[in-house]
């Protein structure tokens, strides 16, 4: 199915970042960035899942219906994400009746 | 588990012959429903067509030897063994009672029963899906012999391809949903409970992102199976084999779009409740398209009435009912007015039973010459049929008008004028399914293993009886 697989090399640079990016996660915990914390973490999350996904899955070396199946599967991610997020912003729109 | 699942049904309707409760505790009563659901959703009606039919027709519609990944397949198995072992170990000691949609904050917080268990059970049962759903995918797109194109394929291939995407797609997140439940319930972390930062309702949200496709992942398959009888039986080709193929996908797809409508009074935003309900009615069109091209494809043909055709055609009455009061509960001012009622009840076993069991009947009846290579009886079967049909209408219609009067469901009693129609239900359900169910297992289809009738013989008085792969072909 791969053309290439990843050498020896890229796994241990890939896992050391990963650590890296791990001890990143939690040194930010302890500094009050306010909302800013979530987005950070958050963005630190999607980075280390990407790595694992390129490198560890193999995705950087994979043809093209295996990386729309992973697209697709973000695509729903996102469609879930996105009408949760439609609920939860909306529900303020209207005020409930009463005093 | 079917029978398990079928046990705690009847105690139920037995429990709802008196308006005060003839049989159990109103905790037992609520531990019988959670069982019930837990047990025919999971365990039953999801893996019971592909399960069996699919791992059996795929390979064999398609020309492979066998699935893809046959280890992978064994594991599934167990998987959903060990799944099962666990669930049971609830029941067994001394149940669960959040109902068999684990609504936080009842199952997170108040409930001291078995939650953890049985979700786990769930939980690991929801793997052994992904790995069924993971290989059909890959069978249907890697292994098709030479010739057979996805335009050449069986409709059945399509409706289980449709249903494997939902498995694949939509599973992982009941399992992030169970798995934040546990967490809660166990380290006390703010996921569902406001008290500490949570919202109870993003339960419902990650819950009905799979449980409503999952409702497609039980009715795609069956919809598969009567798109094979139909054909079949009616000696004709499918009516707009590409419109039934294509709207098996388009089912798939608008299925995770549509999961708002189990919120209408949930505290959801009305507009999130507005969007959920027009798409509900979206979803309503490819399922029209199917119905009307089977109905399509009977005009004019040359129809006979075996048994598998009765399920086929049961299906399709019932389908188109239970299908129509969707439609109810997906308007927002109905849906409010009808939400968890018995009404709500009648509807989904309309689809579950007189839909996806129907199906299953049928698909079984219909492949079970070449599974085993003998014949069932088919003047039982046909007794069967028809008994189950009667019987499933008495069961349920009456819970429609329940309903629509404003009987609540997931109550183990009742306001006494309800007691007529309470009790017709009951006895649709004690008396005629579960005897016809026995009859229609033991005496249709166990019983010819054992009379050595050989399907040669019979296979030559019965032509209509043979493969459905050549009859399905455009």
């Amino acid at each position: 199915m791969n053309e290439e697989n990843p050498s020896v090399e890229t796994y241990i640079v890939v896992f050391v970042a990963l650590l890296i990016l791990a001890a990143l996660t939690t040194g930010i915990a302890y500094i009050n960035l306010g909302t800013l914390n979530t987005v950070v973490a958050l963005a630190i999350a999607a980075v280390k899942m990407s790595l694992v996904g390129l490198f560890f899955m193999h995705l950087w070396y994979s043809r093209g219906l295996t990386r729309i199946v992973v697209l697709a599967g973000f695509f729903w991610l996102a469609l879930m994400v996105l009408f949760t997020l439609a609920d939860v912003f909306s529900r303020s729109w209207i005020k409930p009746p009463g005093p | 588990m079917f029978f398990i699942g079928g046990a705690a049904a009847v105690m139920m309707r037995l429990h709802l012959i008196e308006p005060a409760g003839a049989l159990v505790q109103p905790e037992t009563y609520n531990k019988l429903f959670t069982m019930h659901g837990v047990v025919m959703v999971f365990f039953f009606l999801i893996p019971s067509i592909p399960a069996t039919l699919g791992n059996f027709l795929v390979p064999m519609m398609i020309g492979a030897r066998d699935l893809a990944f046959p280890r992978l397949n064994l594991l599934s198995w167990y998987v959903y063994i060990t799944g099962a072992a666990f669930t049971l170990y609830a029941l067994i000691s001394g149940g669960v009672d959040t109902g068999w949609t684990f609504y936080t904050p009842l199952s997170s917080h108040y409930l001291n029963t078995h939650v953890i268990t049985t979700a786990l059970g769930v939980f690991i049962t929801g793997f052994s899906s992904i790995l069924t759903g993971l290989n059909f995918i890959v069978t249907i797109h890697k292994m098709r012999a030479p010739g057979m194109t996805w335009k050449r394929m069986p409709l059945f291939l399509w409706s289980i391809y449709a249903a494997s995407v939902i498995f694949v797609l939509a599973t992982p997140v009941l399992a992030i949903a169970l798995f934040l439940v546990g967490l809660e319930r166990i380290f006390h972390v703010g996921i569902f409970d406001p008290a500490i930062g949570g919202d109870p309702v993003l339960f419902q949200h990650l819950f009905w992102f799979y449980s409503h496709p999952a409702v497609y992942i039980m009715i795609l398959p069956g919809m598969g199976v009567v798109s094979e009888l139909v054909t079949c039986f009616s000696k004709k080709k499918p009516f707009g084999y590409i419109f039934i193929a294509y709207s098996s996908l388009a089912i798939a797809v608008f299925s995770f779009l549509v999961w708002g409508h189990h919120l209408f009074v949930s505290s959801q935003s009305v507009y999130a409740g507005f969007i959920s309900s027009a798409l509900s009615f979206a979803l309503a069109i490819p399922s029209a398209i199917k119905v009307f091209n089977w109905t399509a494809t009977l005009y004019k043909g040359s129809i006979s009435y075996q048994a598998p055709m009765l399920y086929a055609l049961g299906f399709i009455g019932l389908f188109t009912m239970g299908g129509l009061t969707g439609l109810f509960l997906a308007s927002l001012a109905t849906g409010v007015h009808l939400h968890d009622t018995y009404f709500v009840i009648a509807h989904f076993h309309y689809i579950m039973v007189g839909g996806a069991v129907m199906a299953y009947l049928g698909g079984i009846h219909f492949w079970w010459p070449k599974i085993t290579g003998r014949l069932y009886h088919d003047g039982w079967a046909r007794f069967a049929a028809l008994v189950i049909f009667v019987g499933f209408n008495l069961t349920f219609f009456p819970q429609y008008m329940l309903g629509y009067l404003g009987m609540p469901r997931r109550y183990a009693v009742y306001p006494a004028e309800f007691q007529v129609l309470d009790v017709m239900s009951s006895a649709g359900a004690s008396h005629t399914r579960r005897r016809l169910l026995d009859s229609i297992r033991l005496s249709s289809l166990v019983h010819p293993l054992w009379t050595r009738s050989r399907i040669e013989s019979l296979e030559r008085e019965r032509p209509g009886m043979g493969d459905a792969i050549a009859a399905s072909h455009r």
